[in-house]
């Protein structure tokens, strides 16, 4: 599965993701007191920047990332011309693009792998409360390999139901789908079970 | 335990899976996306507990940077833009619904779950989402109520089909609805 990182290697790929996760925890705390729209535009004005740096291709796929934002925006900024507000409204525009742009920055220049030892880490204390890591990060790695196997499961279903009827399948596939899946679970669970389930996970 | 686990990951996976299914548009411009219809069926299908963790390990992965919301959104941005408070929401709107199809036995399933979906799923979701949207843009909660009741039709037809299939569910293969099951 493709994860959001960017191919594009920068230098902050190197820097430790528990310090990039803190920074943007407190840049972000930091936008939203800043009440100035000079003060916002300058702060948007750096965030591009930095995307700015590792070229072309990282810049591009940044503002891809931003596109949610556009019905917000739009709606922002409807309102606040009708209002007459204008000071406020840019505020609210920069400081959401801003907010969201430093979080997807953190996102693109952080690897899955560096990302899962800040939870490994973070789930520790965790322990007591009987979360056990090794099973949530199996329980990680079942999701990212089930996703594609019930999509496809999926696609196969809507491909019988169109060779059938010329209408959408739609939501009736839905219950087929859920049932394959409730199968696929119990499968699974057994093959795990089958070679020791968790207690195995605690010898390797 | 085995079970359980590989329980909340199919459904954390199963949420996704339903997030590549293209939005819908209900006339009105407005693009739904099945995967609340997911949410909902944590809570309706597996219970209050096991539901609620299916969710919050969806959401783990997304904000680990995996594109798995809608639209092939995920990562921390979706974390610090104006619709963080559904986000927020989803794992207590899958507990209450769970809850409430777990606790209520009196009615047949069909009416509690869409009761338990409603309930759960879009007035505890929208409570959290609309908060977070005042929060983000600034508006009243009033305001924020307004822009996020455009969603609200699309949510009504996903609480029926959860209804529905939970229902379904229950008469094709009782043992797989775990929130009705009294072991827990």
């Amino acid at each position: 599965m493709i994860s959001l990182t960017s191919p594009v290697k920068t230098r902050a790929h190197g820097w430790p993701a528990g310090a990039k996760l803190a920074g943007l925890c407190a840049a972000t705390v930091m936008l939203f007191m800043l009440q100035n729209p000079i003060a916002q535009t300058a702060v948007l004005a750096g965030v591009t920047g930095l995307y700015a740096l590792p070229g072309r291709l990282f810049l591009i796929t940044g503002l891809r990332h931003l596109r949610m934002l556009v019905p917000f925006i739009a709606v922002i900024a409807v309102w606040h011309l009708w209002s007459g507000a204008v000071a406020q409204g840019a505020t609210i525009i920069l400081r959401m693009l801003s907010a969201v742009a430093l979080a997807n920055l953190v996102t693109m220049t952080t690897r899955l792998t560096d990302m899962m030892a800040v939870v490994r880490s973070l789930a520790k204390p965790l322990t007591r409360l009987g979360l056990r890591g090794d099973v949530l990060e199996l329980a990680i790695a079942m999701v990212i390999r089930l996703t594609p196997v019930l999509a496809h499961k999926g696609n196969l279903l809507a491909q019988s139901w169109s060779a059938r009827s010329p209408r959408r399948a739609g939501w009736r596939i839905i219950l087929p789908f859920t049932i394959i899946a409730l199968d696929d679970a119990d499968h699974v669970a057994e093959a795990l079970r089958a070679r020791g389930g968790f207690d195995a996970l605690k010898e390797s | 335990m085995e079970k359980n686990v590989t329980l909340i990951a199919l459904f954390a996976a199963l949420i996704a899976a339903l997030g590549l299914i293209p939005p819908v548009s209900l006339g009105f411009g407005v693009p739904i996306t099945a995967q609340t219809l997911g949410v909902m069926l944590c809570g309706t299908i597996l219970g209050a507990r096991r539901g609620t963790f299916a969710v919050l390990l969806f959401l783990l992965l997304v904000a680990i940077g995996l594109p798995l919301l809608s639209g092939g959104r995920g990562g921390l941005g979706v974390f610090a833009g104006p619709s963080v408070g559904f986000l927020v929401g989803w794992p207590i709107g899958a507990f209450v619904t769970g809850l409430i199809v777990e606790k209520w036995r009196g009615a047949p399933l069909m009416i509690v779950a869409g009761v338990a979906a409603v309930l759960g799923s879009i007035i505890v979701m929208y409570v959290f989402g609309i908060t977070g949207m005042a929060i983000m843009l600034d508006k009243t909660l009033l305001q924020a109520a307004g822009i996020a009741m455009v969603y609200i039709p699309g949510d009504l037809l996903k609480a029926g089909i959860a209804a529905m299939l939970t229902s379904a569910l229950a008469t094709a293969r009782p043992a797989s609805v775990l929130s009705r099951l009294n072991a827990q």
